[in-house]
C-alpha cells in the first residue's frame, strides 16, 4: 500500500499529490514516470513524475482529472492509500552536458513534467528559459515553481486572461528569432501542442525532445500497447522511451492510438452508479 | 490387472457453444472415480519412459500407483516432491510431447492422461486437504529472484525448502507472472494459481510486487547492497514482436500480450473492473501458438461473432497444445490456414476495418526440416475484421541486461547461461523465456529447478 502523505488541489481540474515510496523516490530522475492503480479493481494508470524527496522518501505527481481513475484518486486524500505504485519507469531525461541554454515549452498539466526537466537542467547551471501555456488565468500551475528552475519564465494563455497573450509556438518563435541560440528544446504537453513545437524547431535545426504518454498497461517492456512510430521504426515509451526526438515521432497516429479508449473513458464518467442514483462513480 | 481400454477416460467439459461464451474453466477435471479408473491404466513400467520426458522428473508411476489406490494424499506428496505448481502443469503442459508423449500406452491406443491424473490429485488436495506446507528452518543464506513467474516461483519454491530465505521481486502488482497476465481464467483459473503462489509464501517465501528489477533496483545493488548471495533471474520474455507491414498501429491492432493482459491481469471482462478492452465483432489472431489460441477463445468469449486464426503454414505444423486447437475448433474459432496478412487497412477514422492476405502453399523443407511456405502469386484477398491480433513472438527485455555490467546475452538478446543456468556473471542464474525466448510453462519451471539446486551448490561451496 501506498499513502498519501500530501494533497494540494492546484485548480479545479488537477490535483498535485505525495506518495510515500521510498524505493522508487530513492531512483527516481527527471523525465520517468509512475504507474498506479488505486484499488483491486483499478486499471493501471502511468504518470510521469514531478518531483520527488529522497530524504523523505516521497514521489509526487500532478495529474489532470480526465477519467474515471483520476477523478477517483482526486477524491481520495492525506492518509489514504491505494494499493499499487511502480516505477521509477523510462529512461530518464538525456540532459546535454555540453548545452548552454536550453526552452522548456509545458502546455497545460504537461507543466508538471516540464518542471523536473527545467530544474535539473537549471541545476547544471544550463541558461533555461520556460514557457509555460494555458488556456487561462484559472488553469496556470506552477508558477512559483518555475520562477526557481529557469532564467526566463514566459507565461502564455489562450485568452490572454494572464501572462502573454497566445500560443507558446508563437512565444517560442519570438524567442528564436530574437536572436536566442537554443541548444535543445524540451515540449510537453497535449500531443497536438507538441507536434506544433516540432514544426517550429525544425526549420531552424533544433533538436526538440518530446516525452509522450501513450496508451499503457504494464509499462516493463511487456505489453507492447504503448508503441509509437519514431523515424519509421516502431519504439516502445516504457522502455525506449517515454523521451523521444520530436522532428520523427508520427504524432497523428500517437493522436489516433490515443483515441482508443475515448468512448469508453466519457462512458465511465457519465456512467449513472445503480447504487447511488449519483451521475458519477463513487 | 490393469485397465486395458485403449483410450484415455474422458473428461467431462462444458459445453462448447455454452463455454465459448463465458470464462469459466473449459474441462472439469475428474472425478476420484474416473481417477482410479483411469490410474489402472498405467502397467508401471520398470523403465519409466514418462519421468525421462518431464522436464521436472515428477515420478510418474509412483504418483499413479497411489492414485489407483485411493491414496491421494500420498500421490500428491510424490508430485509435490518435485513439482512445485501441480495444478498448474496438469492443465498446461504439452503433455503430448512430454511425459504422455513417451508412455508404452500411447503406441496403441492413448496414452495414460497424465496431465489430467496430476490436476485431479492438486485439485483433489486443495480441496479437501490442508495443503500448507510447513516452514523449514532457516539456513541463514539470502537468495533474490527476480519474476514471480513459472521460473522465478520454482526456483524460489526449491530454495525455501531447502532452507534459504527468499524474496521474490515482481514488476506486476500481483504474482504469477503468464500464469496470471498471459494464461485465460477459461484454461487456467486464477484462483488455483492464487492458491498455489499462496502455499508458496507459507513456505516463507517473501514476494514484493511493484518492483521492477534494473530501475528501482539494479542486480548489482541486491548482491553489494541488500545482501542476497546469488540471484536467479526469471523475467521473462519481453516485448511483443510485430510483422513490420502496413497498418499494425491502427486502433484495433493489439498484441496478444495486450490483449490478454487487459482480460486476465486486468479483468477488463468484468463490468466491475475498470481496465477497458474493445469487443470486437470480427477478429483476426495472426499466428498459430498456444497464446494465439488463448486470444482467439478468449476474443471469441468476449462476444464476437467471428474469429479467425491467421497462420501460414499449415494445420500440421501448427505449433499450439492439441487440445487448445481441438477446443478451439470446437467453440467455432476459424482456422485460415496456408495465409499470411500483407497489410491492415483502415476506414477514414483511422481504426482496423480489413486485413489483406495472400494465400501460401509449402514449398521446399527449409534448414530444420520444416517445409517453407511461399506465397502464391496473385492470390491477395481482403478479410474484413475489426480488430486484429498480433500473436508471433516476443523479443527480450532489454531493462535487465541493459542496467547489469557483466550479463552477457546472445544475438537475439537472450541472457546466456552454462548447463546450471548460471549467466556470464558470477552468482547470477537465469532461466525461463528471458534465456530461451518464449517457451513453455513447464520449461521455465524446469530451469528455475535446476537454478535452485545449482545455486544451493554455490553457495554452501562458497
Amino acid at each position: 500500500m501506498f499513502k498519501i502523505m500530501k494533497k494540494k488541489v492546484l485548480n479545479d481540474s488537477v490535483v498535485q499529490m505525495d506518495f510515500l515510496a521510498p524505493f522508487i523516490a530513492k531512483k527516481a530522475q527527471p523525465g520517468q514516470f509512475v504507474i498506479f492503480r488505486i484499488d483491486e479493481k483499478g486499471e493501471r494508470i502511468p504518470i510521469t513524475i514531478n518531483d520527488y524527496d529522497r530524504d523523505k522518501g516521497t514521489v509526487r505527481i500532478i495529474f489532470q482529472l480526465v477519467g474515471k481513475s483520476t477523478i477517483q484518486l482526486s477524491k481520495m486524500n492525506e492518509g489514504d492509500e491505494i494499493s499499487d505504485l511502480v516505477g521509477p519507469l523510462g529512461i530518464a531525461t538525456h540532459i546535454e552536458p555540453d548545452a548552454k541554454r536550453v526552452a522548456v515549452i509545458g502546455g497545460g498539466v504537461g507543466c508538471a513534467i516540464a518542471y523536473p526537466q527545467a530544474k535539473a537542467l537549471h541545476e547544471k547551471g544550463i541558461t533555461v528559459d520556460v514557457i509555460a501555456g494555458f488556456r487561462n488565468k484559472d488553469i496556470v500551475i506552477l508558477e512559483e515553481e518555475f520562477k526557481n528552475a529557469c532564467d526566463n519564465l514566459i507565461i502564455t494563455t489562450d485568452d490572454g486572461s494572464y501572462g502573454k497573450k497566445g500560443f507558446v509556438t508563437e512565444a517560442l518563435k519570438e524567442l528564436i528569432e530574437s536572436g536566442n541560440k537554443y541548444d535543445e528544446v524540451i515540449a510537453i504537453g497535449p500531443v497536438p501542442m507538441m507536434k506544433f513545437v516540432c514544426a517550429v524547431t525544425k526549420p531552424y535545426g533544433i533538436k526538440t525532445i518530446v516525452s509522450l504518454n501513450p496508451v499503457m498497461i504494464d509499462g516493463t517492456g511487456m505489453c507492447g500497447g504503448c508503441r509509437v512510430k519514431v523515424g519509421g521504426q516502431i519504439k516502445y515509451a516504457c522502455v525506449d522511451g517515454p523521451d523521444f526526438d520530436g522532428h520523427i515521432v508520427d504524432f497523428d497516429e500517437l493522436m489516433l492510438r490515443n483515441g482508443t479508449y475515448k468512448e469508453d473513458e466519457e462512458n465511465s464518467k457519465n456512467h449513472i452508479c445503480r447504487l447511488t442514483g449519483g451521475a458519477e462513480n463513487a | 490387472m490393469p485397465n486395458m481400454i485403449l483410450t484415455k477416460t474422458p473428461m467431462p467439459e462444458q459445453n462448447p457453444q455454452i463455454r465459448a461464451r463465458n470464462f469459466d474453466e473449459v474441462t472439469l477435471g475428474y472425478t476420484k472415480e474416473m481417477a482410479m479408473k483411469e490410474a489402472e491404466r498405467c502397467l508401471n513400467c520398470k523403465h519409466k519412459p514418462c519421468v525421462a520426458g518431464c522436464p521436472v522428473s515428477v515420478r510418474i508411476p509412483e504418483f499413479i500407483e497411489e492414485v489407483a489406490k485411493g491414496n491421494f494424499e500420498a500421490a500428491y506428496a510424490v508430485i509435490t516432491s518435485t513439482n512445485s505448481l501441480p495444478a498448474v502443469c496438469g492443465r498446461v503442459c504439452p503433455q503430448e510431447n512430454q511425459c504422455e508423449g513417451k508412455c508404452v500406452r500411447g503406441i496403441k491406443g492413448e496414452p495414460v492422461a497424465i496431465g489430467r491424473l496430476e490436476r485431479f490429485v492438486a485439485d483433489y488436495m486443495m480441496k479437501n486437504a490442508d495443503i500448507t506446507p510447513k516452514k523449514p528452518e532457516l539456513n541463514g543464506h539470502k537468495v533474490a529472484v527476480v519474476g514471480a513467474g513459472p521460473a522465478g516461483l520454482t526456483c524460489a519454491g526449491d530454495l525455501a525448502r531447502l532452507g534459504y530465505e527468499v524474496t521474490v521481486f515482481e514488476a506486476f502488482h500481483v504474482a504469477g507472472g503468464v500464469l496470471m497476465y498471459g494464461i485465460p481464467e477459461f484454461r487456467l483459473p486464477k484462483a488455483i494459481v492464487q492458491k498455489e503462489i499462496d502455499s508458496l509464501k507459507a513456505l516463507g517465501v517473501n514476494i514484493m510486487t511493484n518492483m521492477v528489477i534494473g530501475k528501482v533496483l539494479s542486480i548489482d545493488e541486491l548482491v553489494n547492497d541488500m545482501g542476497f548471495e546469488a540471484v536467479f533471474i526469471g523475467s521473462g520474455a519481453g516485448l511483443p514482436n510485430f510483422m513490420g507491414i502496413e497498418g499494425e498501429n491502427l486502433v484495433g491492432v493489439y498484441s496478444a500480450n495486450e490483449f490478454l493482459t487487459r482480460i486476465n491481469l486486468m479483468k477488463a471482462y468484468l463490468d466491475d473492473y475498470d481496465t477497458p478492452v474493445k469487443r470486437s465483432k470480427v477478429v483476426a489472431v495472426v499466428g498459430g501458438g498456444n497464446v494465439a489460441m488463448d486470444a482467439a477463445r478468449s476474443a471469441m468469449r468476449l462476444g464476437a461473432d467471428k474469429v479467425y486464426i491467421v497462420y501460414r503454414r499449415s494445420m500440421e505444423e501448427l505449433p499450439a497444445r492439441k487440445e487448445e486447437v481441438h477446443h478451439a475448433i470446437e467453440e467455432g474459432i476459424e482456422f485460415l490456414l496456408l495465409n499470411n496478412p500483407m497489410k491492415i487497412l483502415s476506414d477514414e477514422r483511422g481504426r482496423v476495418r480489413a486485413m489483406e492476405c495472400v494465400k501460401m502453399e509449402l514449398g521446399e523443407a527449409d534448414a530444420g526440416g520444416r517445409r517453407r511456405p511461399v506465397e502464391i502469386k496473385g492470390s491477395n484477398y481482403e478479410l474484413p475484421v475489426d480488430s486484429v491480433i498480433m500473436s508471433i513472438g516476443t523479443s527480450p527485455n532489454p531493462l535487465i541486461r541493459s542496467t547489469t555490467p557483466g550479463l552477457e546475452v546472445n544475438k537475439h538478446g537472450c541472457l546466456i547461461v552454462n548447463e546450471d543456468m548460471l549467466t556470464t556473471k558470477e552468482g547470477i542464474y537465469a532461466g525461463g523465456d528471458a534465456v530461451t525466448g518464449a517457451a513453455t510453462v513447464i520449461l521455465a519451471m524446469g530451469a528455475g529447478k535446476t537454478a535452485a539446486k545449482a545455486i544451493d551448490d554455490y553457495i554452501k561451496s562458497k
